[in-house]
């Protein structure tokens, strides 16, 4: 079980409460958990990767473990503690006021 | 009783202010879609209860919103606006190519007879339709493809596309206007488009009479008279008596011809309002008093509009999309500003008050008048 923790306007869209946990099948990456995430929340599409370049929006970040993810490639592996459900991949807005 | 429905967008969420025909007691409810910013909610002249929202934000992008009940409740709906084919570039601020992205979108504008219809103008400067309520939008590309999209660019506010005009008198008529491209037209139902920025004259361009490239910031027209419009440019406040074919001044005795918003009298087609503002880097108004200003013969004369409204050390403004009318007997006039006011007046500019006094900042008003 994979554990995704979102923003919280995004919490707010998807309509759920804490942290969202997903079967993901296959290598666990960027990739693989997003489209899981996005399959069960239809609304989250084009809020966290672009629509048609799936690129990451510049103002979102991924953490997990203490490191950043964001630069990463979206098929590299996650860390095996994101893959066993030990620890959820974070997906945070950037500190940018307003 | 016949009733007024304000809605308002913010930099913070949504509004939506609710008053009876009378007009002096009003229910305010939201905030809708708090922390977002709402760039603009307009209802279907078709269906009231159904209303449209656009939801956008700098981390998550485009969302759009629809509701079935006048605001009450919302559903999320398509936020996918792909550009037709390679998009190209526009104009950057330095004058240099700049590739075109999608944004946010800026106005949304229902058809008049079918409430799953509506109209989105977008940022970078596009015009989407969806004909399914929203779920899927395609972009009307002969606007983008004229031809003299190169030379676009982007306002201060970015390239967009804020004005979209149905005329109700001819179905395949569509006006919309981009800062800093200018007004078109399309007389086929949006498949091809044409500029119609003759009589602007624009400093701020090598060619100050350019085909393209004016800082148009709205566009108004009265239903019965839909070859009639009325403009507020980044400066002046022109006219057009032939469906935009040519433009003349009608700035007058307006203290500034500098502004965002214009809009027309529900039941006096030569009734126009303007809220004058000091400069194009001094977005407040002059001399620190709020003042609508209102022509009684379609421009060039005007009358300072000022009982309830701030006459010292107001320092607001009030954004393109935040003025807009009613049509009840005695026409009321509406308008936010970036203080978080929503002003109104029952009797056609003459007295105004603040419905709402606290607000972040607002970002547009629209009103639905009520059966």
């Amino acid at each position: 079980m994979i554990r995704v923790e979102l923003p919280a306007h995004l919490r707010t869209l998807a309509q759920v409460r804490g942290e969202v946990q997903l079967e993901v099948t296959g290598p666990v990456t960027q990739r693989s958990v997003l489209d899981c995430l996005e399959a069960r929340y239809p609304v989250l599409r084009g809020t966290i990767r672009d629509h048609a370049t799936y690129r990451r929006r510049p103002f979102l970040r991924f953490f997990a473990c203490a490191e950043d993810w964001s630069h990463e490639s979206p098929d590299a592996p996650l860390p095996e503690a994101v893959a066993t459900g030990a620890e959820p991949l974070l997906i945070i807005g950037a500190i940018a006021g307003g | 009783m016949s009733g007024v429905r304000v809605l308002v967008g913010t930099r913070k969420g949504a509004f939506v202010l609710a008053s009876d025909g009378k007009r002096e007691k009003w229910d305010v409810s939201g905030p809708h879609f708090g922390g977002w910013e709402i760039y603009h909610m307009k209802g279907s002249p078709a269906d009231p209860n159904r209303v449209y929202a656009s939801q956008t934000s700098g981390w998550f992008g485009q969302m759009m919103q629809r509701s079935n009940d006048g605001g009450k409740t919302w559903e999320a709906v398509g936020n996918k606006f792909a550009y037709d084919g390679v998009p190209g570039t526009h104009q950057w601020y330095d004058g240099t190519p700049h590739p075109w992205e999608f944004k946010r979108i800026w106005h949304l504008e229902p058809s008049l007879d079918d409430p799953d219809t509506v109209y989105a103008g977008a940022e970078d400067a596009a015009l989407f339709r969806s004909t399914d309520g929203g779920q899927s939008w395609a972009e009307l590309a002969g606007l983008r493809e004229h031809g003299s999209g190169p030379k676009w660019q982007p306002g201060a506010g970015g390239m967009c596309l804020h004005t979209i005009i149905l005329d109700p008198n001819n179905p395949k008529r569509i006006y919309i206007a981009i800062s800093a491209a200018g007004a078109f037209r399309s007389d086929d139902a949006g498949i091809s488009w044409k500029p119609i920025n003759q009589g602007l004259r624009s400093q701020y361009i090598p060619d100050p009479t350019a085909e393209v490239g004016h800082c148009v910031h709205h566009v108004a027209m009265h239903k019965a008279r839909p070859g009639t419009l009325f403009m507020q440019k980044h400066w002046d406040v022109m006219r057009s008596n032939d469906a935009g074919d040519s433009w003349h001044e009608v700035s007058g005795n307006l203290p500034t011809d500098f502004g965002f918003v214009i809009d027309v009298h529900a039941h006096e087609p030569e009734t126009i309002y303007v809220v004058p503002i000091k400069s194009d880097s001094e977005h407040y108004p002059p001399d620190g008093k709020l003042r609508v200003y209102r022509s009684r013969s379609g421009g060039n004369e005007w009358e300072a509009l000022t009982k309830g409204l701030p006459q010292s050390d107001c320092y607001v403004n009030v954004l393109r999309d935040a003025m807009a009318v009613d049509s009840l007997d005695s026409c009321g006039v509406y308008f936010g500003t970036t203080g978080g006011q929503v002003y109104a007046s029952a009797d056609a500019g003459n007295n105004w008050a603040p419905i709402v006094r606290d607000l972040p900042a607002v970002v547009s008003v629209e009103v639905q008048t009520l059966p």
